[in-house]
């Protein structure tokens, strides 16, 4: 006889894309899971389930996440943004134009998670968090400053997004569109983000 | 007509075929809106989670789901003792849940059903299963007793060829080489893992699938479920890569059928990471003797390539890895063939460009190390030998440019200011090296069946509706074939509508062997042609007459991959600073997909050249290396940025639209290109892939 088991679900609010989602989530359930079956916001894809691919990325408070890898449970209240937040097919982000522009895909199951951590990685940038393959004399700029995003340090950023296609020439030139076209580097995408967040 | 006919395609030409135009499907993709097959959830969906075999060889014994079932939310848990009783399907791997035979580790043996996905899930670990366990063997070795020379390797080659007299050849040849290479297995793992939805409605049968054809996947259903095709609807809209290993049905749709068949409710199955090594195919491992007798000019007298390699107990799948030494260069004697055994592994199947991936890899390799011999340069060496005709079978080629790939490549490269000395450049601490391989992929074409129907020409919307069951795996195919329908009609790309992806459309072959283009764009080019002549509204055509009716030629795209590298002096870090290829392939149809097929072709070749790796566990059986954790695919910061160029070639002895299929041909020529610059670099030959740095730093 297996004891009756009790509080397996909790009742609470996610931000989704500015929208405010009261769901009841199974305590296992990932936020993947929730967006992905219970919401409908299949945007964000399950490519490995284990953290090992990024196909999953959204934005926690503007911050990337594997969402597969984040009980649903831990987050009530939590503002979220991923794909479907970004733009849509009249009003993409600039970033889902210049994907398209550049074909930086091909199967395209990747890519909501490319564009995502794209976005998030651009504001990181922009925030002057530096990374692996940031430059000596990058490091000693002064704190907060915007970091320089040469194609190594893209790549190096990126790195957390694999795609199986082999887009990932393109998809440095999309990002470098964005970063070029929009004046003062990331502060478009940034700006953006933070409306989309807000 | 011919006169007419030429004029509207010139003009035509610049405007839509060959233009780079955007992917039709590419604001749903970059937006999220696309759907694939697990994005599909019918009103009371449930779903499922297949339990995979925990021993490697052997029989179930008996299944306990007690403790599964008694989970809240549980539906069902089907084993071979309980599941829907199957007709047997040409693949045997899809023959699952019908005995309680194990053939290898992760041979799925139960499926759990339940309300939702978490359930499923703890459903799956709860199932207990018992099993009768036998030894197994899953160690290839070149003297293992149960090889053999199969009739036929994959594709249907003959397994054994000879031409001349290879021995004698060989023998008398003043320089000999005698080379062994070894591959170890190599898994596709597309981003979006096999995932089937289905649903049955009345005696209806919808799956969602995630395939690289819709109509081979009907028809397997129809002869598994006992229906008539007519009542299949199996929907591959979107697919997040297959790259070979959804080429035919894998086991989520058949479960997800057979789920849905025994709870009366729609079944999801989408497989977990771990277990597509198991399941949905591999490259098989390969060991390779290439023997080469060259004279002292740098032709080849002799080309010897034989071929170790294995399968499972299921099936025979032969990777033809011997194959392109029957096409490439011209010999006197040439000796091609292959030996397999049938181990407890999982079942080999396609991987992208099999047989020519792995074979080109050893024999680029070897041609690389007789120029090195010979003190030659290996681009001259190659055009040296290049054939006048196939050399395997005597016939002419449609076309052959190879040559021009070679040069273009090299002049684009800077090849000429290379200095051959291995191991003598460095950077600090970095070895740097530049090495160049050959490309080649066959032409590839089937039947196809397609439709275009005139609509009301009012300007409300498109003027003509195309419908084919293409399947675009990420290669264009939609926006291609609408731009094949366009250049046909003589009308703007917008004014053609295109459906693809679904079994109801008209049937079309598979998204495999780079023939997708040249097979449905035949049908599309003639469906349209023929509306243009007669002026009706609607015309269905089959292509099978028109293919069988093909003139005798050897039809091989080609291709020069150069690559420059660095290796850590002293971490044996190999990375790759630039990557060039130059195809010879045909028309290219859409520039902007075209780049990104050869590019991402290459990128997967640099990843077999320097981070992919699989094994076997001999103790445990089953692959080691499952997820993307333990099974290295290239990630942005390994990969520079990549050249990818093409030639003009017009080849009047192909289909209609002129393509020779672009898919897989950027792989080919990329492990060896890396391999042969990694030896310039470091002046060792490994014969070997990946080249990891536990292999390359200094001893």
């Amino acid at each position: 006889m297996i004891p009756q088991r009790t509080a397996t679900s909790s009742t609470l609010t996610l931000h989704v894309n500015d929208t405010a989602h009261t769901v009841t989530v199974d305590h296992r359930a990932t936020l993947l899971d929730v967006l992905r079956e219970q919401l409908d916001l299949t945007g964000s894809k399950k490519g490995c389930d284990h953290g090992q691919c990024g196909a999953c990325t959204v934005l926690l408070e503007g911050r990337r996440a594997n969402s597969c890898l984040l009980l649903a449970v831990a987050h009530d209240g939590a503002h979220l943004t991923t794909v479907e937040g970004l733009g849509d097919e009249e009003r993409p982000h600039p970033l889902q134009q210049a994907f398209h522009e550049r074909d930086a895909f091909q199967c395209g199951y990747c890519t909501p998670g490319q564009i995502v951590s794209g976005v998030g990685m651009l504001c990181e940038a922009a925030e002057g968090h530096p990374s692996h393959a940031t430059r000596r004399e990058e490091l000693q700029r002064a704190t907060g400053a915007p970091a320089e995003l040469d194609r190594d340090e893209i790549r190096e950023r990126m790195s957390g997004n694999l795609c199986r296609c082999g887009a990932y020439p393109h998809i440095v030139e999309a990002i470098e569109d964005v970063r070029e076209h929009v004046g003062g580097g990331t502060d478009h995408a940034s700006r953006r983000t933070e409306e989309v967040t807000a | 007509m011919a006169v007419d006919d030429t004029t509207r395609t010139d003009r035509t030409t610049e405007r839509v075929l060959g233009s780079p135009a955007l992917r039709r499907e590419g604001r749903a993709k970059v937006t999220g809106t696309a759907r694939y097959a697990a994005e599909h959830t019918p009103p009371d969906c449930a779903y499922g989670w297949p339990v995979a075999a925990a021993v490697p060889h052997g029989s179930v014994t008996g299944v306990d789901a007690a403790d599964a079932m008694a989970l809240p939310g549980a539906l069902a848990v089907l084993t071979h003792e309980n599941a829907p009783r199957l007709g047997e399907p040409d693949d045997p791997t899809l023959h699952l849940l019908q005995t309680p035979r194990v053939p290898h580790r992760g041979w799925y043996v139960a499926l759990a059903v339940g309300e939702t996905l978490q359930t499923a899930r703890e459903m799956a670990q709860a199932v207990r299963v018992s099993y009768d366990e036998e030894p197994h063997d899953v160690r290839l070795t070149d003297d293992h007793p149960g090889l053999y020379h199969p009739e036929q390797a994959n594709g249907g080659y003959p397994g054994d060829r000879e031409t001349g007299d290879f021995d004698a050849e060989y023998a008398a040849a003043p320089h000999r080489l005698d080379l062994t290479y070894t591959l170890s297995p190599l898994h596709n793992h597309p981003m979006e893992p096999h995932a089937a939805t289905a649903v049955w409605e009345g005696g209806h049968l919808i799956a969602y699938d995630s395939s690289q054809g819709a109509t081979p996947v009907s028809e397997t259903l129809a002869t598994m479920f006992g229906l008539d095709p007519k009542q299949i609807t199996v929907v591959a809209e979107h697919v997040g890569g297959g790259f070979g290993s959804k080429g035919t049905p894998r086991p989520p749709v058949v479960l997800a059928a057979m789920g849905a068949k025994h709870t009366s409710r729609p079944v999801k199955v989408m497989l977990p990471r771990r277990e597509l090594p198991s399941v949905v195919g591999h490259r098989a491992p390969t060991i390779q003797r290439l023997r080469i007798g060259a004279r002292d000019d740098g032709t080849l007298a002799a080309l010897g390539h034989e071929v170790t390699t294995h399968t499972s107990t299921v099936k025979e799948f032969v990777e033809q890895a011997a194959v392109p030494s029957r096409v490439m260069y011209g010999a006197d004697g040439i000796r091609t063939g292959h030996r397999v055994v049938a181990l407890d592994v999982p079942t080999p199947s396609w991987m992208r460009a099999p047989g020519d991936a792995s074979g080109m890899y050893a024999l680029e390799c070897a041609m690389d190390e007789v120029a090195t011999a010979l003190d030659l340069d290996p681009i001259e060496l190659r055009l040296r030998n290049i054939p006048e005709r196939e050399p395997d079978s005597g016939k002419p080629f449609s076309s052959h440019h190879l040559a021009d790939c070679l040069r273009e490549g090299a002049r684009r490269f800077g090849w000429e200011r290379r200095d051959p000395r291995p191991g003598t450049r460095r950077d600090g601490d970095l070895l740097l090296g530049t090495g160049v391989a050959a490309s080649t992929y066959p032409v590839l074409v089937a039947p196809s069946t397609a439709s275009v129907q005139a609509l009301r020409a009012d300007g409300s919307g498109p003027a003509y509706h195309v419908r084919v069951n293409a399947t675009d795996i990420g290669t264009g195919a939609r926006t291609v074939l609408a731009q094949i329908a366009a250049d046909q009609l003589g009308v703007p790309l917008d004014a053609v509508r295109i459906d693809v992806g679904s079994s109801d459309l008209p049937t079309a072959p598979l998204a495999g062997g780079s023939s997708g283009t040249a097979s449905w764009g035949w049908a599309v080019h003639k469906a349209c042609r023929e509306l243009r002549e007669s002026g009706g509204s609607i015309v269905t055509v089959d292509t099978t007459t028109d293919v069988q009716a093909q003139e005798e030629y050897a039809r091989h795209a080609f291709g020069a991959v150069f690559a420059e590298v660095s290796a850590d002096a002293f971490t044996g870090e190999v990375r790759v600073r630039r990557l060039l290829g130059v195809f010879a392939a045909g028309r290219i149809l859409n520039a902007r997909t075209a780049r990104s097929q050869f590019i991402g072709g290459m990128t997967m070749g640099l990843g077999m050249a320097l981070t992919e790796h699989s094994s076997l566990d001999t103790r445990l059986g089953g692959f080691v290396e499952k997820d993307l954790a333990g099974y290295h695919v290239p990630t942005h910061a390994d990969v520079p940025d990549i050249d990818a160029h093409w030639i003009e070639e017009h080849d009047p002895h192909l289909n209609p639209v002129g393509g020779k299929g672009i898919g897989e041909i950027g792989i080919v020529g990329t492990p060896a290109a890396i391999a042969n610059a990694v030896h310039h670099a470091t002046g060792r030959r490994h014969r070997q892939l990946p080249l990891t740095p536990d292999l390359v730093v200094p001893r």
